[in-house]
Protein backbone atom coordinates (compact mmCIF):
# COMPACT_ATOMS: atom_id res chain seq x y z
CA UNK A 1 0.00 0.00 0.00
CA UNK A 2 3.03 2.04 0.19
CA UNK A 3 2.45 3.06 -3.93
CA UNK A 4 -1.01 4.04 -2.96
CA UNK A 5 0.38 6.24 -0.07
CA UNK A 6 2.45 8.01 -2.37
CA UNK A 7 -0.09 8.72 -4.46
CA UNK A 8 -2.64 9.76 -2.21
CA UNK A 9 -0.44 11.96 -0.16
CA UNK A 10 -2.43 14.17 2.73
CA UNK A 11 -1.96 17.58 0.33
CA UNK A 12 -3.55 16.10 -2.51
CA UNK A 13 -6.89 14.54 -0.58
CA UNK A 14 -6.94 18.02 1.13
CA UNK A 15 -7.04 19.98 -2.07
CA UNK A 16 -9.22 17.06 -3.42
CA UNK A 17 -11.55 18.45 -0.74
CA UNK A 18 -10.99 21.71 -0.62
CA UNK A 19 -9.91 23.07 -3.96
CA UNK A 20 -8.21 26.67 -4.06
CA UNK A 21 -8.91 29.03 -6.51
CA UNK A 22 -12.46 27.03 -7.81
CA UNK A 23 -14.92 29.03 -9.96
CA UNK A 24 -14.30 31.71 -12.65
CA UNK A 25 -12.46 34.95 -12.87
CA UNK A 26 -14.16 38.22 -12.89
CA UNK A 27 -11.29 39.75 -15.46
CA UNK A 28 -10.01 37.02 -17.14
CA UNK A 29 -8.13 37.48 -20.97
CA UNK A 30 -6.84 33.76 -21.26
CA UNK A 31 -8.72 30.80 -21.21
CA UNK A 32 -8.94 27.27 -22.45
CA UNK A 33 -11.14 24.07 -21.52
CA UNK A 34 -9.27 20.67 -20.97
CA UNK A 35 -11.48 17.26 -21.65
CA UNK A 36 -9.88 13.63 -21.08
CA UNK A 37 -12.40 11.32 -23.14
CA UNK A 38 -10.92 8.63 -21.32
CA UNK A 39 -12.33 9.03 -17.98
CA UNK A 40 -14.97 11.80 -18.46
CA UNK A 41 -12.50 14.45 -16.52
CA UNK A 42 -12.82 17.61 -17.70
CA UNK A 43 -11.61 21.48 -16.92
CA UNK A 44 -11.56 25.14 -17.69
CA UNK A 45 -8.72 26.95 -16.79
CA UNK A 46 -9.24 30.88 -16.72
CA UNK A 47 -6.36 33.58 -16.29
CA UNK A 48 -5.46 37.21 -16.35
CA UNK A 49 -2.23 38.15 -17.53
CA UNK A 50 -1.09 41.23 -17.49
CA UNK A 51 2.74 42.29 -18.69
CA UNK A 52 3.65 38.65 -18.97
CA UNK A 53 2.64 38.43 -15.13
CA UNK A 54 -0.21 35.75 -14.10
CA UNK A 55 -1.89 38.24 -12.02
CA UNK A 56 -5.19 35.77 -11.40
CA UNK A 57 -6.12 32.35 -12.19
CA UNK A 58 -8.80 29.83 -11.47
CA UNK A 59 -10.29 26.78 -12.66
CA UNK A 60 -13.69 24.64 -12.75
CA UNK A 61 -14.90 21.84 -13.59
CA UNK A 62 -15.26 17.53 -12.27
CA UNK A 63 -12.73 14.93 -12.38
CA UNK A 64 -10.91 12.60 -10.18
CA UNK A 65 -8.97 13.41 -6.79
CA UNK A 66 -5.34 13.49 -8.63
CA UNK A 67 -6.85 16.04 -11.24
CA UNK A 68 -8.76 18.06 -8.85
CA UNK A 69 -5.84 18.30 -6.73
CA UNK A 70 -3.41 18.98 -9.58
CA UNK A 71 -5.57 21.95 -11.07
CA UNK A 72 -5.98 23.51 -7.52
CA UNK A 73 -2.35 22.99 -6.66
CA UNK A 74 -1.21 24.32 -9.84
CA UNK A 75 -3.38 27.94 -9.37
CA UNK A 76 -1.83 28.28 -6.47
CA UNK A 77 2.02 28.17 -7.74
CA UNK A 78 1.05 30.06 -10.48
CA UNK A 79 -0.63 32.94 -8.72
CA UNK A 80 1.80 35.84 -9.64
CA UNK A 81 4.27 33.72 -12.17
CA UNK A 82 5.90 35.03 -15.05
CA UNK A 83 4.42 33.06 -18.48
CA UNK A 84 7.92 31.91 -19.41
CA UNK A 85 7.86 30.61 -15.44
CA UNK A 86 4.69 28.68 -16.01
CA UNK A 87 6.19 27.35 -18.88
CA UNK A 88 9.34 26.04 -17.13
CA UNK A 89 7.18 24.66 -14.07
CA UNK A 90 4.65 23.10 -16.97
CA UNK A 91 8.16 21.02 -18.43
CA UNK A 92 10.19 20.30 -14.69
CA UNK A 93 6.03 18.81 -13.67
CA UNK A 94 5.98 16.75 -16.76
CA UNK A 95 8.93 15.34 -16.90
CA UNK A 96 8.42 14.37 -13.06
CA UNK A 97 5.53 12.45 -13.60
CA UNK A 98 6.59 10.57 -16.94
CA UNK A 99 9.75 9.82 -15.47
CA UNK A 100 11.15 6.07 -14.87
CA UNK A 101 10.07 5.25 -11.68
CA UNK A 102 13.59 3.89 -10.60
CA UNK A 103 14.98 7.16 -11.86
CA UNK A 104 15.84 10.34 -9.04
CA UNK A 105 13.85 13.29 -9.21
CA UNK A 106 14.96 16.88 -8.09
CA UNK A 107 12.52 17.36 -5.62
CA UNK A 108 13.67 21.00 -4.51
CA UNK A 109 13.31 22.18 -7.72
CA UNK A 110 9.41 20.72 -7.96
CA UNK A 111 8.66 22.19 -4.59
CA UNK A 112 4.58 22.10 -3.52
CA UNK A 113 4.41 19.81 -7.30
CA UNK A 114 6.81 17.12 -5.50
CA UNK A 115 3.73 15.72 -3.75
CA UNK A 116 2.44 14.45 -7.65
CA UNK A 117 6.22 12.42 -7.64
CA UNK A 118 4.01 9.40 -6.96
CA UNK A 119 1.93 9.42 -9.73
CA UNK A 120 4.69 8.13 -12.05
CA UNK A 121 3.97 4.93 -10.58
CA UNK A 122 0.72 4.83 -12.06
CA UNK A 123 0.95 5.13 -15.83
CA UNK A 124 -3.10 5.21 -16.08
CA UNK A 125 -3.58 8.25 -14.17
CA UNK A 126 -0.25 11.18 -15.73
CA UNK A 127 -2.79 12.18 -17.88
CA UNK A 128 -5.32 12.92 -14.70
CA UNK A 129 -2.07 14.27 -13.10
CA UNK A 130 -1.47 16.55 -16.10
CA UNK A 131 -4.47 17.61 -17.49
CA UNK A 132 -4.83 20.64 -15.78
CA UNK A 133 -1.62 22.28 -16.94
CA UNK A 134 -2.02 21.40 -20.56
CA UNK A 135 -4.89 22.92 -20.08
CA UNK A 136 -3.08 26.21 -18.64
CA UNK A 137 -0.28 25.54 -21.66
CA UNK A 138 -3.68 25.90 -24.72
CA UNK A 139 -5.19 28.53 -22.57
CA UNK A 140 -1.58 30.76 -22.55
CA UNK A 141 -1.77 30.26 -26.19
CA UNK A 142 -5.47 31.56 -26.52
CA UNK A 143 -4.64 35.55 -26.37
CA UNK A 144 -7.19 36.05 -29.30
CA UNK A 145 -9.94 34.77 -26.98
CA UNK A 146 -9.63 38.37 -24.68
CA UNK A 147 -12.50 39.10 -22.44
CA UNK A 148 -14.59 36.28 -23.29
CA UNK A 149 -15.78 36.24 -19.67
CA UNK A 150 -15.23 39.70 -18.69
CA UNK B 1 -34.59 -27.48 -12.29
CA UNK B 2 -31.91 -29.87 -13.25
CA UNK B 3 -29.79 -31.49 -10.89
CA UNK B 4 -26.24 -30.24 -12.74
CA UNK B 5 -23.80 -29.19 -9.62
CA UNK B 6 -22.20 -26.10 -10.32
CA UNK B 7 -18.19 -26.86 -9.41
CA UNK B 8 -16.89 -23.59 -9.08
CA UNK B 9 -13.64 -24.22 -7.75
CA UNK B 10 -13.21 -26.67 -11.06
CA UNK B 11 -14.38 -24.17 -13.64
CA UNK B 12 -11.69 -21.46 -11.56
CA UNK B 13 -8.98 -24.22 -12.09
CA UNK B 14 -9.50 -24.12 -15.90
CA UNK B 15 -8.29 -20.91 -16.22
CA UNK B 16 -4.72 -20.41 -15.10
CA UNK B 17 -4.85 -16.18 -15.00
CA UNK B 18 -7.02 -16.60 -11.98
CA UNK B 19 -4.00 -18.02 -9.69
CA UNK B 20 -1.84 -14.78 -10.54
CA UNK B 21 -1.35 -12.53 -7.82
CA UNK B 22 -1.38 -8.50 -8.59
CA UNK B 23 0.13 -6.08 -6.14
CA UNK B 24 0.75 -8.89 -3.82
CA UNK B 25 -2.73 -9.73 -3.65
CA UNK B 26 -5.09 -12.91 -5.50
CA UNK B 27 -6.51 -11.61 -8.59
CA UNK B 28 -10.28 -10.71 -8.45
CA UNK B 29 -11.42 -10.41 -12.09
CA UNK B 30 -14.62 -8.12 -12.49
CA UNK B 31 -13.73 -6.58 -16.14
CA UNK B 32 -15.59 -9.43 -17.75
CA UNK B 33 -18.27 -6.81 -19.53
CA UNK B 34 -14.51 -5.55 -21.29
CA UNK B 35 -13.23 -8.73 -22.10
CA UNK B 36 -13.18 -12.41 -20.13
CA UNK B 37 -10.29 -14.27 -19.21
CA UNK B 38 -9.38 -17.72 -21.52
CA UNK B 39 -9.30 -21.54 -19.93
CA UNK B 40 -7.08 -23.95 -20.40
CA UNK B 41 -8.96 -25.39 -23.47
CA UNK B 42 -9.01 -22.35 -25.75
CA UNK B 43 -4.93 -22.23 -24.56
CA UNK B 44 -4.36 -24.94 -26.00
CA UNK B 45 -6.66 -25.09 -28.75
CA UNK B 46 -4.80 -22.09 -29.98
CA UNK B 47 -1.11 -23.35 -29.25
CA UNK B 48 -2.01 -26.81 -31.16
CA UNK B 49 -3.02 -25.20 -34.17
CA UNK B 50 0.30 -23.25 -33.90
CA UNK B 51 2.43 -26.25 -32.86
CA UNK B 52 0.90 -28.75 -35.43
CA UNK B 53 -1.09 -27.50 -38.06
CA UNK B 54 -0.30 -23.91 -39.14
CA UNK B 55 -1.42 -23.04 -42.38
CA UNK B 56 -3.18 -21.31 -45.17
CA UNK B 57 -6.86 -22.41 -45.82
CA UNK B 58 -9.03 -22.82 -48.37
CA UNK B 59 -5.88 -22.67 -50.73
CA UNK B 60 -3.83 -25.54 -50.17
CA UNK B 61 -3.51 -29.37 -51.56
CA UNK B 62 -1.48 -30.03 -48.87
CA UNK B 63 -2.20 -31.82 -45.43
CA UNK B 64 -1.75 -29.01 -43.67
CA UNK B 65 -3.69 -26.42 -45.52
CA UNK B 66 -6.41 -29.04 -45.28
CA UNK B 67 -6.83 -29.32 -41.39
CA UNK B 68 -6.61 -25.98 -41.01
CA UNK B 69 -9.68 -26.06 -43.02
CA UNK B 70 -11.18 -28.13 -41.49
CA UNK B 71 -10.33 -26.80 -38.20
CA UNK B 72 -11.64 -23.35 -39.56
CA UNK B 73 -14.63 -24.48 -41.06
CA UNK B 74 -15.43 -26.90 -37.73
CA UNK B 75 -15.64 -23.67 -35.51
CA UNK B 76 -17.64 -22.01 -38.16
CA UNK B 77 -20.53 -25.10 -37.13
CA UNK B 78 -19.84 -24.86 -33.42
CA UNK B 79 -21.23 -21.03 -33.93
CA UNK B 80 -24.12 -22.29 -36.06
CA UNK B 81 -25.27 -24.67 -33.62
CA UNK B 82 -24.72 -22.71 -30.68
CA UNK B 83 -26.49 -19.96 -32.21
CA UNK B 84 -29.29 -22.38 -33.96
CA UNK B 85 -28.61 -20.86 -37.27
CA UNK B 86 -30.06 -22.58 -39.91
CA UNK B 87 -26.94 -23.01 -42.06
CA UNK B 88 -23.15 -22.18 -42.01
CA UNK B 89 -23.54 -19.98 -44.76
CA UNK B 90 -25.18 -17.34 -42.63
CA UNK B 91 -22.02 -17.73 -40.39
CA UNK B 92 -19.58 -14.66 -41.37
CA UNK B 93 -15.94 -14.35 -39.13
CA UNK B 94 -15.20 -10.97 -38.61
CA UNK B 95 -12.87 -9.06 -36.03
CA UNK B 96 -15.67 -8.92 -33.89
CA UNK B 97 -18.72 -6.83 -32.77
CA UNK B 98 -17.50 -3.40 -34.58
CA UNK B 99 -16.54 -5.23 -37.54
CA UNK B 100 -19.43 -6.73 -37.61
CA UNK B 101 -21.81 -3.67 -37.44
CA UNK B 102 -19.57 -1.77 -39.94
CA UNK B 103 -19.86 -4.61 -42.30
CA UNK B 104 -23.89 -4.73 -42.20
CA UNK B 105 -23.99 -0.50 -41.99
CA UNK B 106 -21.41 -0.91 -45.23
CA UNK B 107 -23.04 -3.26 -47.07
CA UNK B 108 -26.73 -3.37 -46.21
CA UNK B 109 -26.83 0.39 -45.74
CA UNK B 110 -25.35 1.01 -49.61
CA UNK B 111 -27.80 -1.27 -50.85
CA UNK B 112 -31.18 -0.88 -48.85
CA UNK B 113 -30.83 2.80 -46.99
CA UNK B 114 -31.21 5.95 -49.10
CA UNK B 115 -32.30 9.94 -48.22
CA UNK B 116 -34.55 10.99 -45.57
CA UNK B 117 -34.74 6.91 -44.73
CA UNK B 118 -34.23 6.47 -40.77
CA UNK B 119 -32.74 3.97 -38.70
CA UNK B 120 -33.50 3.08 -35.35
CA UNK B 121 -30.92 2.41 -32.31
CA UNK B 122 -31.30 2.96 -28.69
CA UNK B 123 -30.31 5.48 -26.01
CA UNK B 124 -27.90 2.19 -24.94
CA UNK B 125 -26.25 1.56 -27.66
CA UNK B 126 -22.22 1.26 -27.30
CA UNK B 127 -20.20 3.60 -29.41
CA UNK B 128 -20.13 0.67 -32.26
CA UNK B 129 -23.41 0.79 -32.21
CA UNK B 130 -23.95 4.61 -33.12
CA UNK B 131 -20.84 5.86 -34.97
CA UNK B 132 -21.24 3.07 -37.91
CA UNK B 133 -24.84 4.55 -38.64
CA UNK B 134 -23.69 7.84 -38.62
CA UNK B 135 -21.22 7.64 -41.08
CA UNK B 136 -23.67 5.89 -43.25
CA UNK B 137 -25.86 9.00 -42.13
CA UNK B 138 -23.72 11.46 -43.69
CA UNK B 139 -22.86 9.45 -46.85
CA UNK B 140 -26.53 9.21 -47.44
CA UNK B 141 -28.35 11.69 -46.08
CA UNK B 142 -30.78 9.48 -44.00
CA UNK B 143 -31.92 9.75 -40.16
CA UNK B 144 -30.10 8.14 -36.96
CA UNK B 145 -33.10 7.88 -35.02
CA UNK B 146 -32.75 7.32 -30.90
CA UNK B 147 -34.73 5.13 -28.54
CA UNK B 148 -35.13 7.20 -25.40
CA UNK B 149 -34.73 5.10 -21.94
CA UNK B 150 -36.33 6.02 -18.21
CA UNK B 151 -34.30 6.40 -15.12
CA UNK B 152 -33.66 2.61 -14.29
CA UNK B 153 -32.19 2.35 -17.38
CA UNK B 154 -35.14 0.52 -19.32
CA UNK B 155 -36.11 1.38 -23.22
CA UNK B 156 -39.47 3.29 -23.47
CA UNK B 157 -41.01 1.11 -25.24
CA UNK B 158 -44.28 3.39 -26.10
CA UNK B 159 -41.46 5.92 -27.58
CA UNK B 160 -40.38 2.80 -29.50
CA UNK B 161 -44.14 2.55 -30.87
CA UNK B 162 -43.77 5.66 -31.34
CA UNK B 163 -40.49 5.75 -33.95
CA UNK B 164 -41.85 2.99 -35.68
CA UNK B 165 -42.84 4.14 -39.11
CA UNK B 166 -41.92 2.81 -42.81
CA UNK B 167 -39.50 5.29 -43.55
CA UNK B 168 -37.47 3.14 -40.68
CA UNK B 169 -34.98 0.95 -42.83
CA UNK B 170 -32.85 -1.14 -40.05
CA UNK B 171 -33.29 -1.41 -36.21
CA UNK B 172 -30.24 -1.90 -34.42
CA UNK B 173 -30.49 -2.62 -31.22
CA UNK B 174 -28.01 -3.94 -28.03
CA UNK B 175 -29.42 -7.14 -26.30
CA UNK B 176 -27.60 -6.29 -23.28
CA UNK B 177 -26.44 -2.80 -22.46
CA UNK B 178 -22.62 -3.23 -21.27
CA UNK B 179 -22.58 -0.17 -19.11
CA UNK B 180 -25.99 -0.63 -17.61
CA UNK B 181 -26.56 -4.54 -17.54
CA UNK B 182 -30.37 -3.82 -19.16
CA UNK B 183 -31.43 -6.82 -20.57
CA UNK B 184 -33.81 -5.38 -23.83
CA UNK B 185 -36.89 -6.59 -24.66
CA UNK B 186 -35.31 -8.27 -27.70
CA UNK B 187 -38.07 -10.49 -29.03
CA UNK B 188 -41.05 -8.05 -28.49
CA UNK B 189 -38.70 -5.07 -30.69
CA UNK B 190 -38.23 -8.16 -33.34
CA UNK B 191 -42.40 -8.94 -33.69
CA UNK B 192 -43.14 -5.39 -33.55
CA UNK B 193 -40.35 -4.15 -36.45
CA UNK B 194 -41.21 -6.80 -38.57
CA UNK B 195 -45.31 -6.18 -38.48
CA UNK B 196 -43.61 -3.06 -40.83
CA UNK B 197 -41.28 -5.52 -42.47
CA UNK B 198 -38.17 -3.75 -40.71
CA UNK B 199 -34.89 -6.04 -40.29
CA UNK B 200 -33.36 -5.97 -36.99
CA UNK B 201 -29.72 -6.25 -36.00
CA UNK B 202 -28.83 -7.45 -32.32
CA UNK B 203 -25.78 -6.46 -30.67
CA UNK B 204 -25.77 -9.85 -28.54
CA UNK B 205 -21.72 -8.32 -27.35
CA UNK B 206 -23.27 -9.24 -23.90
CA UNK B 207 -25.38 -11.69 -23.92
CA UNK B 208 -24.90 -14.76 -25.65
CA UNK B 209 -22.04 -15.54 -22.40
CA UNK B 210 -24.81 -15.18 -20.31
CA UNK B 211 -28.19 -16.77 -21.44
CA UNK B 212 -29.09 -19.26 -24.67
CA UNK B 213 -29.56 -17.53 -27.75
CA UNK B 214 -31.96 -19.06 -30.51
CA UNK B 215 -31.51 -16.63 -33.60
CA UNK B 216 -34.18 -18.54 -35.58
CA UNK B 217 -36.70 -18.73 -32.44
CA UNK B 218 -35.89 -14.53 -32.31
CA UNK B 219 -36.60 -14.25 -35.76
CA UNK B 220 -33.30 -11.28 -35.82
CA UNK B 221 -32.33 -10.63 -39.23
CA UNK B 222 -28.74 -10.05 -37.94
CA UNK B 223 -26.89 -10.95 -34.60
CA UNK B 224 -23.43 -9.87 -33.57
CA UNK B 225 -20.91 -11.07 -30.83
CA UNK B 226 -17.13 -10.74 -30.18
CA UNK B 227 -15.14 -13.84 -29.42
CA UNK B 228 -13.48 -12.43 -26.70
CA UNK B 229 -15.81 -12.26 -24.53
CA UNK B 230 -16.68 -15.20 -24.65
CA UNK B 231 -13.63 -16.51 -23.15
CA UNK B 232 -12.33 -16.98 -26.22
CA UNK B 233 -9.54 -14.89 -28.50
CA UNK B 234 -9.80 -11.28 -29.49
CA UNK B 235 -9.74 -10.01 -32.98
CA UNK B 236 -12.43 -13.03 -33.77
CA UNK B 237 -16.19 -12.56 -34.16
CA UNK B 238 -19.75 -13.61 -35.71
CA UNK B 239 -21.89 -11.88 -38.27
CA UNK B 240 -25.33 -13.79 -38.18
CA UNK B 241 -27.23 -12.96 -40.89
CA UNK B 242 -30.48 -14.41 -42.91
CA UNK B 243 -29.38 -16.29 -45.97
CA UNK B 244 -31.68 -13.96 -48.37
CA UNK B 245 -30.70 -10.84 -47.15
CA UNK B 246 -26.98 -11.94 -46.94
CA UNK B 247 -27.42 -12.96 -50.36
CA UNK B 248 -29.40 -9.62 -51.21
CA UNK B 249 -26.26 -7.28 -50.20
CA UNK B 250 -23.32 -6.42 -52.16
CA UNK B 251 -19.78 -7.69 -50.77
CA UNK B 252 -18.51 -5.44 -47.41
CA UNK B 253 -14.41 -5.63 -48.98
CA UNK B 254 -12.43 -7.25 -51.69
CA UNK B 255 -10.07 -9.72 -52.42
CA UNK B 256 -9.21 -13.07 -52.16
CA UNK B 257 -11.50 -16.37 -50.89
CA UNK B 258 -14.47 -13.79 -51.65
CA UNK B 259 -14.03 -14.27 -55.54
CA UNK B 260 -15.03 -17.35 -57.39
CA UNK B 261 -13.31 -15.79 -60.27
CA UNK B 262 -11.66 -12.83 -61.38
CA UNK B 263 -10.67 -11.13 -64.91
CA UNK B 264 -10.24 -7.36 -65.17
CA UNK B 265 -13.60 -7.43 -67.38
CA UNK B 266 -15.83 -9.20 -64.70
CA UNK B 267 -14.68 -10.83 -61.01
CA UNK B 268 -17.84 -13.04 -60.06
CA UNK B 269 -18.30 -13.18 -56.06
CA UNK B 270 -18.19 -16.01 -54.11
CA UNK B 271 -21.06 -17.60 -52.64
CA UNK B 272 -22.26 -17.11 -48.57
CA UNK B 273 -20.26 -16.99 -46.39
CA UNK B 274 -17.05 -16.96 -47.90
CA UNK B 275 -18.26 -13.59 -50.00
CA UNK B 276 -18.04 -11.36 -46.88
CA UNK B 277 -14.77 -13.02 -45.92
CA UNK B 278 -12.06 -11.08 -47.90
CA UNK B 279 -8.49 -12.27 -47.32
CA UNK B 280 -6.97 -14.45 -44.85
CA UNK B 281 -9.27 -14.78 -42.41
CA UNK B 282 -8.02 -15.52 -38.47
CA UNK B 283 -7.94 -18.82 -39.01
CA UNK B 284 -6.87 -19.26 -34.91
CA UNK B 285 -9.51 -16.70 -33.38
CA UNK B 286 -12.09 -18.67 -35.62
CA UNK B 287 -10.68 -22.39 -34.06
CA UNK B 288 -10.11 -20.52 -30.15
CA UNK B 289 -13.87 -19.26 -30.31
CA UNK B 290 -15.11 -22.90 -31.57
CA UNK B 291 -13.64 -24.05 -28.32
CA UNK B 292 -14.88 -21.01 -25.90
CA UNK B 293 -18.09 -21.97 -27.05
CA UNK B 294 -17.58 -25.97 -26.77
CA UNK B 295 -16.45 -25.07 -23.05
CA UNK B 296 -19.36 -23.26 -21.95
CA UNK B 297 -21.70 -25.55 -23.23
CA UNK B 298 -20.48 -28.25 -21.52
CA UNK B 299 -20.98 -26.05 -18.14
CA UNK B 300 -24.36 -25.36 -20.09
CA UNK B 301 -25.77 -21.83 -20.02
CA UNK B 302 -28.72 -22.32 -18.43
CA UNK B 303 -26.12 -23.38 -15.22
CA UNK B 304 -23.96 -20.04 -15.83
CA UNK B 305 -27.32 -17.80 -16.12
CA UNK B 306 -28.33 -19.45 -12.68
CA UNK B 307 -24.56 -18.92 -11.40
CA UNK B 308 -24.44 -15.71 -12.37
CA UNK B 309 -28.00 -13.99 -10.94
CA UNK B 310 -27.10 -15.51 -8.03
CA UNK B 311 -23.83 -12.97 -8.29
CA UNK B 312 -25.94 -10.24 -9.16
CA UNK B 313 -28.17 -10.32 -6.63
CA UNK B 314 -25.43 -10.75 -4.07
CA UNK B 315 -23.54 -8.27 -5.35
CA UNK B 316 -26.34 -5.68 -5.80
CA UNK B 317 -27.24 -6.50 -1.75
CA UNK B 318 -23.52 -6.16 -0.89
CA UNK B 319 -23.05 -3.01 -2.57
CA UNK B 320 -26.21 -0.93 -1.46
CA UNK B 321 -25.23 -1.76 1.51
CA UNK B 322 -22.68 0.96 0.93
CA UNK B 323 -23.65 4.15 2.57
CA UNK B 324 -23.34 6.81 -0.11
CA UNK B 325 -23.07 4.47 -3.36
CA UNK B 326 -25.55 4.93 -5.85
CA UNK B 327 -26.12 1.85 -8.60
CA UNK B 328 -26.61 3.10 -12.23
CA UNK B 329 -29.24 1.36 -14.20
CA UNK B 330 -31.72 -0.34 -12.08
CA UNK B 331 -33.71 -2.09 -14.66
CA UNK B 332 -35.90 -4.76 -13.78
CA UNK B 333 -34.48 -7.20 -16.30
CA UNK B 334 -30.47 -7.25 -15.39
CA UNK B 335 -27.43 -9.46 -16.68
CA UNK B 336 -24.55 -9.60 -13.78
CA UNK B 337 -23.00 -5.85 -14.26
CA UNK B 338 -23.41 -3.29 -11.99
CA UNK B 339 -22.09 0.35 -12.55
CA UNK B 340 -22.10 2.28 -9.94
CA UNK B 341 -20.49 5.62 -8.57
CA UNK B 342 -19.76 7.00 -4.82
CA UNK B 343 -20.93 10.46 -3.43
CA UNK B 344 -17.37 11.81 -2.71
CA UNK B 345 -15.04 9.70 -4.96
CA UNK B 346 -14.31 10.10 -8.78
CA UNK B 347 -14.43 6.40 -10.59
CA UNK B 348 -10.69 6.96 -11.25
CA UNK B 349 -9.69 6.85 -7.74
CA UNK B 350 -11.84 3.76 -7.19
CA UNK B 351 -10.47 2.00 -9.78
CA UNK B 352 -6.87 2.57 -8.88
CA UNK B 353 -7.37 2.00 -5.29
CA UNK B 354 -9.25 -1.29 -6.00
CA UNK B 355 -6.50 -2.29 -8.61
CA UNK B 356 -4.14 -2.36 -5.29
CA UNK B 357 -6.28 -4.49 -3.81
CA UNK B 358 -6.00 -6.90 -6.64
CA UNK B 359 -9.65 -5.78 -7.93
CA UNK B 360 -10.17 -5.55 -11.41
CA UNK B 361 -12.78 -3.25 -12.73
CA UNK B 362 -13.75 -0.76 -15.39
CA UNK B 363 -13.48 3.09 -14.93
CA UNK B 364 -14.90 5.71 -17.42
CA UNK B 365 -17.95 5.85 -19.87
CA UNK B 366 -17.10 2.47 -21.19
CA UNK B 367 -17.88 3.53 -24.70
CA UNK B 368 -21.58 4.26 -23.92
CA UNK B 369 -21.38 8.49 -23.76
CA UNK B 370 -24.82 8.91 -24.26
CA UNK B 371 -25.75 6.78 -21.18
CA UNK B 372 -23.64 9.02 -19.13
CA UNK B 373 -25.05 11.71 -19.81
CA UNK B 374 -28.35 10.61 -19.38
CA UNK B 375 -27.41 9.86 -15.98
CA UNK B 376 -25.66 13.05 -15.19
CA UNK B 377 -22.33 11.44 -14.49
CA UNK B 378 -19.11 11.79 -16.29
CA UNK B 379 -17.97 8.22 -15.56
CA UNK B 380 -18.67 4.98 -13.40
CA UNK B 381 -17.19 2.11 -11.75
CA UNK B 382 -17.97 -0.85 -13.27
CA UNK B 383 -18.12 -4.57 -12.43
CA UNK B 384 -19.44 -7.09 -14.50
CA UNK B 385 -19.64 -10.94 -13.93
CA UNK B 386 -18.17 -14.19 -15.47
CA UNK B 387 -18.58 -17.74 -14.70
CA UNK B 388 -15.36 -18.10 -12.55
CA UNK B 389 -16.46 -15.52 -10.13
CA UNK B 390 -17.49 -16.01 -6.36
CA UNK B 391 -19.44 -14.51 -3.58
CA UNK B 392 -15.85 -14.65 -1.84
CA UNK B 393 -14.77 -11.78 -4.52
CA UNK B 394 -17.82 -9.68 -4.02
CA UNK B 395 -16.72 -9.33 -0.50
CA UNK B 396 -13.20 -8.37 -1.43
CA UNK B 397 -15.04 -6.15 -3.47
CA UNK B 398 -17.55 -4.62 -1.21
CA UNK B 399 -14.48 -4.35 1.61
CA UNK B 400 -12.12 -2.54 -0.84
CA UNK B 401 -15.08 -0.11 -1.70
CA UNK B 402 -15.49 0.77 2.03
CA UNK B 403 -11.96 1.08 2.12
CA UNK B 404 -11.56 3.35 -0.79
CA UNK B 405 -14.82 5.34 0.99
CA UNK B 406 -12.61 5.95 4.48
CA UNK B 407 -9.21 6.86 2.94
CA UNK B 408 -11.58 10.21 0.90
CA UNK B 409 -13.23 10.88 4.23
C1 LIG C 1 -22.65 -4.02 -26.11
C2 LIG C 1 -21.36 -3.97 -26.87
N1 LIG C 1 -21.38 -3.79 -28.18
C3 LIG C 1 -20.24 -3.76 -28.90
C4 LIG C 1 -19.01 -3.89 -28.31
C5 LIG C 1 -17.77 -3.84 -29.15
O1 LIG C 1 -17.13 -5.05 -29.16
P1 LIG C 1 -15.67 -5.23 -29.79
O2 LIG C 1 -14.83 -4.15 -29.20
O3 LIG C 1 -15.27 -6.59 -29.38
O4 LIG C 1 -15.83 -5.08 -31.27
C6 LIG C 1 -18.94 -4.07 -26.94
C7 LIG C 1 -17.63 -4.19 -26.26
O5 LIG C 1 -17.33 -3.50 -25.32
C8 LIG C 1 -20.14 -4.11 -26.20
O6 LIG C 1 -20.12 -4.28 -24.87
Amino acid sequence: MNALKELYQQTILDHNKNPRNFGELEVCNHCAEGHNPLCGDHIDVFMNIENDIIVDVKFKGAGCAISKASASIMTTILKGKRIEEARRLFESFHDAVTSDPNSTIDEMNLGKLAVFCGVREFPARVKCASLAWHTMINALANEELLMVKA
Amino acid sequence: MNDYIYDIEAIRADFPVLSRFVHDKKLVYLDNAATTQKPQQVIDAVSNYYTNYNSNIHRGVHKLSQEATVGHERARKIIKNFLNAASEAEIIFTRGTTESINLVASSFGQKFIHENDEILISAMEHHSNIVPWQILCEQKKSKLKVIPINDEGEIIFEEFEKLLNPKVKIVSIVHISNSLGTINPIKKIIDYSHKLGIPVLVDAAQSVQHQKINVRELGCDFLVLSGHKIYGPTGIGVLYGKKELLNSMPPYQGGGDMILSVSFEKTIYNELPYKFEAGTPNIVGAIGMGAAIEYIESIGLENIQNHETQLLTYATKRLLDIPGLKIIGTAAEKSAVISFVLDFVHPHDVGTFLDLEGVAIRTGHHCTEPVMRRFKVPATSRVSFGIYNTAEEIDILAASIENVINLFN
